[in-house]
């Protein structure tokens, strides 16, 4: 049905619209009641569904953060404890090398000391005999004898010269002998004196490693309290070893991408250049196989030393299983490492014979002139074919650096995802709620005729009963005065 | 029991999804070489023309150069033909080899009567579909007149489906300097040949600039 036709039941089109309009206006006055409870009860539905949802994406939210807390918390105790274990370890071998030489070390001092203790009694000093002659002197002074009383002061004299000349030379003897004793005991003295300092220096050692322990105790402690601080040092820890261990691994990716370009190129003659395995060539299958078989073996040389933790069964193994495992994946590392080498000469045996190819078929005789110093580039590529595989054994630390961080990474982004996903569900909400009532207010737009009517009688209604109240209640005194 | 053999299906199906026979990759090339009166002058150009197609080439690839002159419809007028093995190393020995014949025969090319393009071609289509290469090219290194010596029949439908036919120095002949339109429909009437025939007709007469050829 056209606007003309709708408009053609009355000859005059304008009648006609008025009355349609009337019609359709009070046709929407008579039905407000239902259609805003309708808009209320759509909005309210739609306002609780969303709410309901943001509060189960919160609920999920805090789950997840409380698993991430429990992971995030249970893998810093395990790596506290491999720290504690391996100070432990380091504080034990101290002790145990130091108390295995302890009775030696004893049995030194003892006789350091004794041998000193005997040449300081060898060393005592023996006091000067007292002069005997000086009464004898006095009384042959006294004495009136002539001349002969001074001839025999003059013997005495002499005597005496001799004696104290003959004193003095024991004195310097034994002076001497004294000084030679007190010059061995220096080598003693310093003996004593460095297995002192060696002492001090493991004494001051052990004392570094306990205040260490105590720090990482203090951690540990509050790791297992499950502290607020704990969690966020932890946490930040984590995304920091995420990122520093994503760019190592950027740079082993970079060797391994110059390690495949050293070998594919010999590859195609071992495997051919031309077969293909879906839309890959077979030759840069196989060489990037021989890279992922050496970072493999790498991994496994770093289970097998306990360096790292990332296979639980390696780490169990026994001691002399994984001795056995660490010397099969270095024997084949260092094969292959050999075999890469081999193949990094190929690739520049080849590239001569292709230049030289390619010199020819242009006419040009400058591609077969030999460079004397293609010698050094050909050493380097053998070079860096030999040790790029045992550069590419050092990717399992940062690997599993990167494997454990991630999980608290991807943790952390993906509570901030719930988190914002939970707020826009609940603006939502409250939005689709506020569009109730926004309905509403459209729905009465074109109804504001009637409604001005609706409350212009409301306030005349109203104004009436409160008239005939007002009558009422005046009234009512003067008829209980007159009952 | 049902779950393992699913998984079973699904990677046996993988596995056979990447073992099988991928279409051809490799390159097949047949360059035909008019010997026919005065265009024998050119063959040097020719030589420069192979030996810049066997730097292209890779291994697992194939070609053929082969004298238009008389007859061209025979096994006899392919002057060297070779695929490569697939190791560069015995495929850059291959095409040492390949050279040093394509340059004997520059030295020692004589001059033909006539000039049977037609039955070239055909050899060329045989050579090329049973090498069964991925990519078939014919260069045709000739000023693209025929002329037939009498009792050869070439008016035959040229089977071109799958094929770049490209044609390399077409000279002008002097009658062409009086008239360019017969220069002009000699061309339309190859192309509109390999056309009806299903190919794909390319003309290069600037040996300079080769970089589009292969």
């Amino acid at each position: 049905m056209s606007m003309t036709t709708l408009l053609a039941f009355t000859p005059w089109p304008s009648v006609s619209a008025v009355i349609l309009l009337v019609l359709l206006v009070a046709a929407l006055y008579f039905a407000r009641g239902t259609a805003h409870q309708a808009i209320h009860a759509a909005a309210g539905a739609l306002a609780h569904g969303l709410r309901l949802a943001s509060h189960s994406v919160a609920h999920a939210e805090q789950r997840l953060a409380a698993r991430n807390r429990e992971v995030l918390l249970a893998a810093g105790r395990e790596a506290k404890e491999r720290i504690v274990e391996r100070e432990f370890a380091r504080v034990g071998d101290t002790v145990r090398k130091d108390l295995a030489g302890y009775p030696d070390m004893h049995r030194r001092l003892s006789e350091a000391i004794i041998r000193i203790e005997e040449d300081q009694e060898k060393a005592v000093e023996v006091p000067p005999e007292a002069p005997g002659w000086v009464k004898a002197v006095e009384v042959i002074a006294k004495l009136d004898t002539g001349n002969a009383g001074t001839d025999i002061l003059a013997d005495i004299h002499k005597s005496m010269v001799k004696a104290h000349a003959e004193a003095m030379d024991d004195y310097r003897k034994a002076s001497g002998e004294r000084h030679a004793l007190l010059r061995k005991m220096m080598p003693d003295w310093r003996l004593i004196q460095q297995t002192l300092a060696h002492v001090q220096k493991s004494v001051e050692s052990v004392i570094a490693r306990a205040l260490t322990i105590d720090r990482h105790i203090e951690e540990y402690d509050a790791i297992v309290r499950s502290e607020d601080r704990a969690h966020s040092v932890l946490s930040s820890s984590s995304i920091v070893y995420f990122f520093v261990s994503a760019l190592v691994l950027a740079v082993a990716c970079a060797g391994a991408a110059i390690n495949f370009t050293l070998i594919a190129r010999p590859m195609a003659e071992m495997v051919g250049g031309t077969s293909f395995i879906g839309s890959w060539r077979t030759a840069d299958i196989a060489a990037l196989v021989i890279i992922m078989v050496e970072i493999s073996m790498g991994l496994f040389l770093m289970e097998s030393l306990r360096i790292t933790r990332l296979f639980p069964v390696i780490g169990a193994l026994s001691d002399k299983m994984r001795v056995r495992m660490m010397m099969v994946t270095f024997v084949i590392l260092l094969l292959m490492a050999s075999v890469e080498a081999g193949l990094a000469y190929m690739r520049e045996v080849l590239l001569r014979d292709e230049l030289a190819t390619s010199s020819l078929l242009r006419g040009d005789n400058t591609g077969s002139m030999v460079n004397e110093h293609l010698w050094i580039t050909t050493v380097a590529q053998m070079g860096m074919g030999f040790v790029l595989p045992f550069a590419l054994v050092f990717v399992a630390i940062p690997l599993e650096t990167f494997v454990h961080s991630l999980r608290t990474v991807m943790g952390l982004m993906a509570i901030g995802v719930l988190r914002a996903l939970a707020l826009i569900l609940r603006v939502l909400g409250n939005g689709s709620r506020h569009l109730g009532a926004l309905a509403q207010r459209i729905y009465d737009l074109p109804l504001f005729v009637p409604l001005w009517i609706e409350t212009r009688m409301a306030a005349a209604a109203a104004a009436e009963e409160a008239a005939s109240m007002h009558e009422s209640v005046g009234a009512e005194p003067w008829q209980e005065a007159q009952s | 029991m049902k779950r393992p053999l699913v998984l079973l299906l699904a990677t046996v199906a993988a596995l056979g999804a990447c073992g099988a026979p991928s279409a051809p990759r490799n390159t097949g090339v047949y360059l035909l070489i008019d010997t026919s009166g005065s265009y024998n002058r050119q063959v040097a150009k020719a030589e420069q023309i192979i030996l810049f197609a066997l730097s292209r080439l890779q291994p697992a690839d194939s070609i053929a150069v082969a004298r238009i002159d008389t007859g061209s419809f025979t096994e006899k007028n392919i002057i060297a033909k070779a695929t490569f093995d697939d190791r560069p190393s015995t495929a850059n020995q291959q095409k040492r080899a390949f050279a040093s014949r394509v340059t004997k025969f520059a030295e020692q090319s004589t001059p033909a009567a006539f000039t049977d393009i037609t039955g070239g071609l055909l050899q060329a289509i045989e050579f090329l579909n049973e090498k069964r290469t991925g990519r078939k090219e014919i260069l045709v290194f000739s000023d693209m007149k025929e002329e037939l010596a009498k009792g050869y029949v070439r008016n035959i439908p040229l089977d071109f489906r799958g094929f770049d036919v490209v044609a390399l120095n077409v000279t002008k002949l002097r009658t062409d300097n009086f008239d360019p339109r017969e220069y002009l429909s000699r061309l339309e009437t190859w192309r509109v040949r390999v056309e009806k025939g299903g190919g794909h007709w390319r003309v290069i007469n600037d040996l300079d600039r080769l970089d589009g050829l292969l």
